[in-house]
């Protein structure tokens, strides 16, 4: 893109914030009661966390991936990619992070997620609950309809920032799995700030506290 | 219109034309004469398409955010409802680009809708990388719109211009669009939109200009007065973000000399009293702007001197 440097962020936002929270309350319509049953994985999330062993972790794993592929071909591609032509690449990234999880975390067994003992599993668990129970109660509490809810496994935002918490349960801290979660909740941030949304920092700060446990564990 | 006009016979044809050179001429006349002139209540203010003669509103629709609502049935109905007005108002010229995501099929719903396919005047933009693409593009805008062929087509942003615009001269000259254009927007590569508009036969150029940013003034109106190229202005109201501010002001007395009965009014009659501009393209997504906008398109314009102090007052504020 040449002259680059004369482009804002309010330059590549292609819709009215109203359009941007009218899809999510016609997705919602569309899919209920999926709403249960992702808030019912996210359950089980916890639920195998406490049982441990190989088993649980396969399926903590393939948990993560099926919203990840959910909200790649559900979301961006069936809904966000018809007022913004970006999400075909968000659906793209979506799709490869599924693919990461199921092959680092099911196929070969290579995430092991454990119960909370120290600090960092603590973060961990505190941004996977707030990112299942309390995210999608953000918009309602700032005077937004509840049917424009994002949740688990069904929004980019609570699915990717869940994602970023469960990784820091697991006993490695997998690089190539943090990186397309950073990343979608960079590019949410930047949207929803462009967009004004006063909640637009919410992802990327979710986000910062993996990051920074991830960081500090390795040292 | 235009298209319907392409494919009566000449002679029902030619009548039409000259009566709208007619209402071409009172707009111009408008604006030559001081303030303080008659008003012609009822007539849409016009300007002749400098490459052909054709009358063109002074106000058309631009689509950019604000008829990008995806499949959401409520929000098109509204857009279409925006159109409605528009073409009731008098407006033929919509503008828009594959740029705007869904805002082409959104566009298309409502000519259909409205059953305005025949009289708008479509203005679409070529956006993609390589020369090779646009052909495919320009044909899947066209089926969005659902319109015959597109009046103007315009290359985005100067996006492969140097692929793109043989092409389109190359498809004017076949008889599938009827006029060529060259789009930026808030002062970007002026430079290189001069060249273009010295070396290249286009028809339009699309630039930023209103009463704040008038870096036009100085090079690109009057090189499009000389060279005889017509003048569609973006951003009138800088996105939004000028009106905004500025509707918390009053509006000064004197805007009643040139009709002027809102901001928007003011701010819209500021730019097309410019000679050299063909039309200005607000977006807008209410039925109400959409009202107040056109209302810019009767009534008496206002004068050099005029101008002169409606930017003095607006820097001031
Ligand atoms: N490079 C390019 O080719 C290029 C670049 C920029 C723009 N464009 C074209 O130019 C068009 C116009 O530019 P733009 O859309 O960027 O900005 P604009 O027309 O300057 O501003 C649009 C904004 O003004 C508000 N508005 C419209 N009428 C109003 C009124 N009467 N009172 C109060 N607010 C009003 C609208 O909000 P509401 O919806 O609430 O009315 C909307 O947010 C675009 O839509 C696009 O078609 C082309």
């Amino acid at each position: 893109m040449s002259e680059w440097w004369t482009y804002r962020l309010s330059d590549f936002l292609l819709f009215a914030p109203r359009t941007y929270y009218r899809l999510f309350e016609l997705y919602n319509a569309d899919i209920w009661p999926a709403q249960i049953a992702a808030l019912a994985l996210g359950v089980a999330i916890v639920v195998l966390l406490y049982r441990g062993g190989a088993g649980a972790s396969r399926g903590i794993a393939a948990i993560l991936a099926a919203g990840w592929l959910w909200v790649a071909w559900a979301f961006h591609l069936e809904r966000y990619a018809t007022i913004n032509w970006a999400a075909v690449y968000f659906a793209a990234g979506f799709a490869v992070q599924a693919l990461l999880l199921v092959w680092t975390g099911v196929l070969r067994g290579g995430l092991r997620f454990q119960a909370p003992s120290g600090i960092p599993g603590r973060i961990g668990l505190g941004v996977f609950l707030f990112a299942l129970v309390m995210q999608p109660l953000i918009g309602p509490l700032l005077g937004r309809a509840w049917t424009h809810a994002e949740l688990f496994g069904l929004a980019p935002d609570p699915t990717a920032v869940a994602t970023l918490g469960a990784l820091l349960l697991a006993n490695r801290t997998r690089w190539l799995l943090l990186a397309i979660p950073l990343l979608w909740c960079a590019i949410s941030g930047a949207t929803l700030w462009t967009m004004g949304a006063p909640d637009w920092f919410v992802s990327p700060v979710l986000a910062a506290a993996p990051i920074g446990v991830a960081l500090w564990k390795r040292s | 219109m235009a298209e319907e006009a392409q494919q009566m016979p000449r002679s029902s044809y030619l009548p039409r034309r000259v009566a709208m050179r007619g209402l071409a001429a009172a707009g111009a006349a408008a604006m030559l004469r001081p303030v303080g002139a008659i008003a012609r209540p009822g007539t849409i203010i016009t300007r002749p398409i400098p490459s052909s003669g054709e009358a063109l509103p002074v106000i058309g629709l631009g689509t950019w955010i604000t008829f990008n609502v995806g499949e959401d049935p409520a929000a098109r109905d509204a857009c279409a409802e925006v159109m409605r007005h528009f073409f009731d108002a008098g407006g033929r010229a919509i503008d828009s680009s594959p740029m705007y995501a869904s805002s082409q099929p959104v566009i298309g719903h409502g000519l259909r809708k409205l059953g305005r396919t025949k009289e708008v005047f479509s203005a679409d933009k070529v956006w993609i990388r390589g020369g090779s693409r646009g052909p495919a593009q320009i044909e899947q805008s066209r089926q969005y719109w659902g319109v015959p062929r597109f009046d103007l087509m315009q290359v985005h942003n100067l996006v492969s211009w140097e692929e793109h615009l043989p092409a389109l001269l190359a498809m004017k000259a076949a008889g599938q669009l009827r006029y060529v254009g060259i789009t930026t927007s808030e002062g970007r590569r002026h430079r290189e939109i001069e060249q273009i508009m010295r070396d290249h036969p286009i028809d339009f150029v699309q630039v930023t200009y209103n009463v704040l940013d008038r870096e036009v003034e100085a090079r690109i109106l009057p090189l499009a007065q000389e060279r005889g190229i017509g003048v569609i202005v973006n951003r009138p109201f800088r996105q939004g973000v000028l009106i905004r501010r500025i509707e918390r002001q009053r509006l000064p007395d004197w805007a009643a000399e040139f009709e002027a009965a809102n901001w928007a009014q003011f701010l819209l009659k500021f730019i097309v009293s410019h000679p050299a501009v063909t039309c200005a393209i607000p977006a807008t997504s209410r039925v109400e702007h959409v009202r107040e906008n056109m209302g810019a398109a009767r009534g008496r314009l206002p004068d050099a001197a005029m101008r002169r102090r409606m930017v003095a007052h607006v820097e001031a504020l």
